[in-house]
């Protein structure tokens, strides 16, 4: 058995909640840099090239890239082998977004209560998802995940006669429907199979590859290129102004599924996709 | 080219502006989000009066982040302005003639910015570090528990935006859409 400390942990997770929310990945300068050589509308290029002034101003002046510093959700792979000595691994990851998001100057977003909306003022609770993996390492995945792609997010049930096209037309519509909302160009993650909740959490799970890394399985890597394609042929654009980026990537996790059921969750993502891991 | 556009704006201004115009707006905004709204649109219910004078002026919907040590403000770029149509004909009717934010707009509002004649810009979203260095000034001046939500007085400069819907019923959404769907 490996121990872990509670405060290492804390640590880790402050600091992974500040540099996500002011050093965008490589993967979306990246992205955004080949789509300034593609996008068709003059506005659209206009707007992706002032997402990378953007992002070099956040750098520079280390303030976060989006005023909307989002939801902290974590995928952790805890391995069997270790232990976390001095609390419980959920509230370390908490007490670390309460010291990063007030360290950083990060906005608080979350409220207490759904109906009531009192903000808890320090941008907890988390929401932590835990895998168990083989191994005596604590990995842990974190986003910030604004609300504005995340409001435009859905999840359907479709029949298993619905098929290949139906799925697809399902996430097109879903696409359509978000239009400007949810800040394109999108990063479009896919859950299908699993259940209900899983389906969803395969959605969200899928936004934490990088852009541009395709599925390991060549059929659902095919997949999410003809998507790609398919998306970026709507119209929508950067910022929903009109363009041929819609999207800068698209993500699909699949899974098995019951017998009667084919569902199918589709959980947008802003150009801001701020994804960072660190491995204790 | 963006046209250079002071705020509040001038009627004259206001017929100028077409969907999909890209501007640059200097002069002065007030901010209110979801929260400052509701209780805007409650204290008018009420008969009250608001704590701003909106005749004329311009709203920007966006939450800022807290402002570092010598800094004016933190990141503020726009939030989505949907999420406001409930409270905007009302407020459009008493006189505001202008709203940045980012997103679609209800047949209400659209309708509304028609008749009362003003219009919407959107900024850039998620480009709120930029947006932060055409804030030159900031002053909270109304509902300050609201804390990232409160109405505050900016002073901008050269903050860029684009016209979605204009005097005309034009709808830069629905154009671009259309140009560039294949
Ligand atoms: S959707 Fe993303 S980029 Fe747009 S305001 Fe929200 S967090 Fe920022």
């Amino acid at each position: 058995m490996r121990i872990i400390q509670y405060n290492d942990i804390v640590e880790q997770v402050s600091i992974l909640c500040q540099e996500a929310n002011v050093e965008l990945g490589e993967d979306v300068m990246n992205a955004f840099q080949q789509a300034l050589q593609t996008e068709k509308s003059e506005t659209g290029r206009v707007v992706i090239e002032q997402l990378m002034e953007n992002a070099e101003v956040a750098v520079k002046e280390y303030m976060p890239m989006c005023q909307d510093t989002g939801t902290a959700v974590f995928i952790v792979e805890m391995g069997q082998e270790c232990l976390i000595a001095g609390g419980t691994l959920t509230d370390a990851i908490n007490e670390g977004v309460r010291e990063g998001y007030e360290a950083g100057h990060l906005r608080h977003s979350i409220v207490k209560d759904p109906l009531g909306r009192k903000n808890t003022g320090d941008n907890t609770p988390a929401i932590v998802h835990i895998e168990y993996v083989a191994g005596d390492s604590l990995t842990l995945h974190m986003t910030a995940k604004g609300g504005g792609a995340e409001n435009m997010s859905d999840l359907k049930m479709l029949k298993p006669s619905d098929g290949l096209e139906g799925i697809k037309q399902y996430i097109l519509d879903v696409v359509k429907v978000a239009g400007p909302n949810a800040c394109p160009p999108l990063v479009v993650g896919i859950g299908i199979g699993g259940n209900f909740e899983r389906c969803a959490y395969l959605a969200k799970k899928s936004l934490f590859r990088p852009i541009g890394e395709r599925h390991r399985e060549a059929e659902v890597a095919d997949l999410e290129e003809d998507l790609m394609a398919e998306i970026n042929r709507l119209g929508i654009g950067p910022q929903g102004m009109g363009g041929s980026t819609t999207a800068l990537d698209v993500k699909i996790e699949v899974e098995a599924c019951h017998i009667a059921s084919l569902p199918v969750a589709v959980n947008l993502n802003c150009h801001a996709s701020r994804h960072k891991q660190v491995v204790l | 080219m963006a046209k250079n556009i002071t705020l509040p704006l001038e009627r004259e201004t206001i017929k100028d502006l077409r969907a999909g115009d890209r501007v640059h707006l200097s002069g002065t905004v007030y901010t209110a989000r979801d929260a400052a709204h509701k209780r805007m649109f409650e204290t008018i219910e009420q008969g009250g009066d608001l704590p701003i004078d909106i005749q004329g002026q311009v709203i920007y919907y966006v939450g800022p982040t807290p402002a570092k040590p010598g800094q004016v403000i933190g990141s503020a770029g726009p939030t989505t302005s949907g999420r406001m149509d409930k409270y905007t004909p009302k407020l459009l009717e008493m006189g505001l003639k202008g709203m940045i934010g980012k997103g679609y707009r209800n047949e209400e509002v659209k309708q509304a910015i028609i008749e009362q004649e003003a219009v919407y810009f959107a900024a850039v979203g998620g480009s709120a570090a930029l947006i932060s260095k055409a804030i030159k000034e900031v002053e909270v001046i109304a509902y300050a528990d609201l804390a990232t939500e409160a109405i505050r007085k900016m002073t901008i400069e050269h903050f860029p935006a684009i016209v979605i819907h204009d005097i005309y019923g034009g709808d830069q959404y629905e154009a671009g859409v259309k140009q560039f769907r294949e």
